[in-house]
């Protein structure tokens, strides 16, 4: 991708973010749920019910109030949670680094689970065995993360109960965190029991998000390896007397990342999509759980808020792609 | 398989054939998982030994029967209300497979128009489409079909109308995508010398090419539809209490997970053999139906 094409990319953002706002608003101004109609107390008077909705500004028209929010959205003012009397943009902000943490470990989780299983796929080669990871990764392909984190809840939690099944860390572990990148800082400050703690609680999530991506990975590095190795480099070190091995990792496999970089990056949208069902299931604090409960709650400014969070990280993160593709294939580095 | 390359005299293999032995095993799996989905689902009022919503709570929570406490009237014990829970299964296989067709038929007939319509007539139109699209991909699938469904309230249809209007642009990217490969090839360079108009060629010659890809398309989306309806049981928002559904007993099982963990377990099974079901049977189809593969 050339300089011009990412700026292209960079100029569309607002238009797309400003589709996805204008979506989301008037869908949910069509709901039949009225949010006052869940906040107020049994036996409050119209009057007070019509306060609280011009407090909300709910009493205005849907143009006025997408006018309203816009305006103070572009000032950072996202409004005030319906369910929750906070502000939207903090509610958000103190909930999104648990997502964050529980996204990268499982972005890890699949990156290295996938390429493992990719090199002894194209390995073996021709043999039977391939034949079955083939068949595996077909199979992890298709079962989706929340389906994954309800078998592993069911074997790991019940069955066999290793594993804590709910929350982000133990109610008893009495622990102040500085930030909300609990996992990160834990690690940084060199509090290793506090950090095992987290893991206990964040490996079988991450793991439920990890295993479809990881055969996404797999598939698509498999595919590019096995097409590398025909090359005549491959052939020519192949000759020179290089171990198979030695070929695959050294050669091959470099040239292999940037299809499965470029193909597979995108679907790191997919996994994040994914921490909002996987998040529930296990009762995790991140931005996913606190999705359903704002539509549930039908808390409107809270939708929105964390509606367009999603877009944010979506878009960004298809241009961080793009930006990687760039910086690891050399024939585009002199775009 | 070996049976129809030796059965008869051997003349040249009919293409319908040839397209089945193509298929392989994934098409053979495939089909037979997603045939059996198919006949329990129209089956289900003979099949199932009790009614579905019937209870029965002096036999709540008894285990399958080949588990010490299971007894052979109910094969695959009761839930907490005391409902058989193999008969449940089967009339939520119904609900799985009104919703896989209804909701991915009309996702294709969408997304297949809107592709068809960016790929043809390019310019300003596609520009339209491709940046709607864009948008649409913006929203992370889940939430918004979740959003939808809130929407429109509880209910079969909302599962169905949420499944459409999130996922008719899987079609739409594809068939755009290859309406415009298609477009270049010289059969639809002659079919416009020889003074076609743009809407036949659409009708007569692009579309037939394109059936392999929908084909498959529409049989992975099938059984991505019984996966929203599983989420959107998650979030609560799916159909009514009375009808059984897979994800509507998953969330029943989750709450009492401790106590009777296979109330959860057979329905996650049941999803995702048919979800493998319909996967092979798109893989399948896919290499069946490849024109490329064909010669």
């Amino acid at each position: 991708m050339r300089w011009g094409e990412i700026i292209r990319r960079l100029v569309l953002i607002p238009p797309t973010l400003f589709g996805v706002c204008v979506i989301v608003f008037v869908l949910l101004r069509v709901v039949p749920g009225d949010p006052i109609a869940m906040m107020i107390p049994p036996g409050a008077s119209p009057a007070d019910i019509d306060r609280l909705r011009a407090f909300y500004g709910l009493d205005q028209s849907i143009l006025q109030q997408f006018i309203t929010w816009l305006g103070q959205a572009l000032t950072g003012n996202f409004g005030r949670s319906i369910s929750l009397h906070q502000n939207v943009f903090e509610l958000v902000l103190a909930r999104l680094p648990a997502t964050l943490e529980l996204s990268l470990l499982a972005t890890l989780i699949a990156t290295a689970l996938g390429v493992m299983v990719a090199l002894t796929g194209v390995y073996v080669r021709g043999r039977r065995l391939e034949w079955a990871i083939d068949g595996g990764i077909g199979v992890f392909l298709a079962i989706p993360d929340f389906l994954w984190a309800l078998i592993l809840l069911l074997l790991f939690g019940v069955l066999i109960p290793l594993l804590p099944i709910s929350g982000r860390i133990d109610p008893q572990l009495d622990v102040a965190f500085r930030t909300n990148f609990y996992l990160v800082e834990s690690l940084l400050t060199g509090r290793l029991d506090v950090a095992l703690a987290l893991l206990q609680h964040m490996i079988l999530p991450a793991v439920a998000l990890a295993l479809p991506f990881a055969a996404l990975v797999a598939r698509l590095l498999k595919a590019s390896l096995a097409e590398a190795e025909d090359q005549d480099y491959a052939q020519i070190a192949r000759a020179r007397g290089f171990s198979r091995p030695a070929i695959l990792w050294r050669e091959v496999f470099p040239n292999a990342l940037i299809p499965t970089v470029a193909l597979g990056g995108v679907q790191v949208t997919l996994l994040l999509g994914g921490t909002v069902l996987v998040e529930r299931i296990f009762s995790y604090e991140g931005i996913g759980n606190m999705a359903i409960d704002a539509v549930i709650n039908r808390d409107f400014p809270l939708i929105q808020g964390l509606i367009l969070t999603f877009a944010v990280l979506f878009i960004a993160l298809n241009l961080a792609v793009d930006l990687l593709v760039r910086l690891l294939d050399p024939r585009l580095r002199h775009g | 398989m070996a049976d129809l390359t030796l059965s008869g005299p051997i003349e040249r293999p009919s293409r319908w054939l040839a397209s089945v032995a193509r298929g392989g095993t994934r098409l053979w799996c495939g089909g037979t998982l997603v045939g059996i989905l198919f006949l329990i689902a129209l089956l289900a009022p003979l099949l199932a030994p009790h009614d579905p919503i019937e209870q029965d709570l002096l036999a709540a929570q008894l285990p399958p029967a080949w588990i010490q406490g299971g007894e052979w009237t109910y094969p695959l014990g009761t839930d907490s209300l005391g409902r058989c829970v193999l008969s449940r299964l089967m009339y939520a296989a119904r609900t799985a497979v009104a919703v896989a067709l209804i909701a991915a038929s009309l996702a294709a007939a969408i997304g297949i128009a809107f592709g068809l319509i960016a790929g043809m007539f390019g310019g300003w139109i596609d520009q339209g489409v491709s940046r709607l699209i864009d948008v649409w991909m913006a929203f992370p699938p889940v939430l918004l079909s979740i959003v939808l469904a809130a929407v429109i309230g509880a209910g079969l249809t909302s599962v169905i109308a949420a499944i459409v209007v999130v996922d008719w642009t899987r079609f739409a990217r594809v068939v755009r995508a290859e309406t415009m490969v298609q477009l270049q090839r010289d059969y639809a360079a002659a079919a416009r010398v020889l003074g076609l108009s743009r809407g036949q060629i659409l009708r007569l010659e692009i579309l037939p090419n394109l059936v392999p890809l929908i084909v498959t398309l529409l049989a992975v989306e099938m059984g991505i539809a019984i996966l929203v309806e599983v989420i959107l049981s998650f979030v609560g928002i799916s159909v009514a209490g009375d009808v059984p559904t897979w994800g509507g007993m998953i969330v029943e099982g989750r709450q009492i997970v401790y106590q009777s963990p296979w109330i959860m377990a057979l329905p996650i099974v049941s999803v995702i053999l048919s979800v493998i079901g319909f996967n092979l049977l798109g893989d399948g189809l896919r290499a069946a139906l490849d024109p490329v593969q064909r010669r």
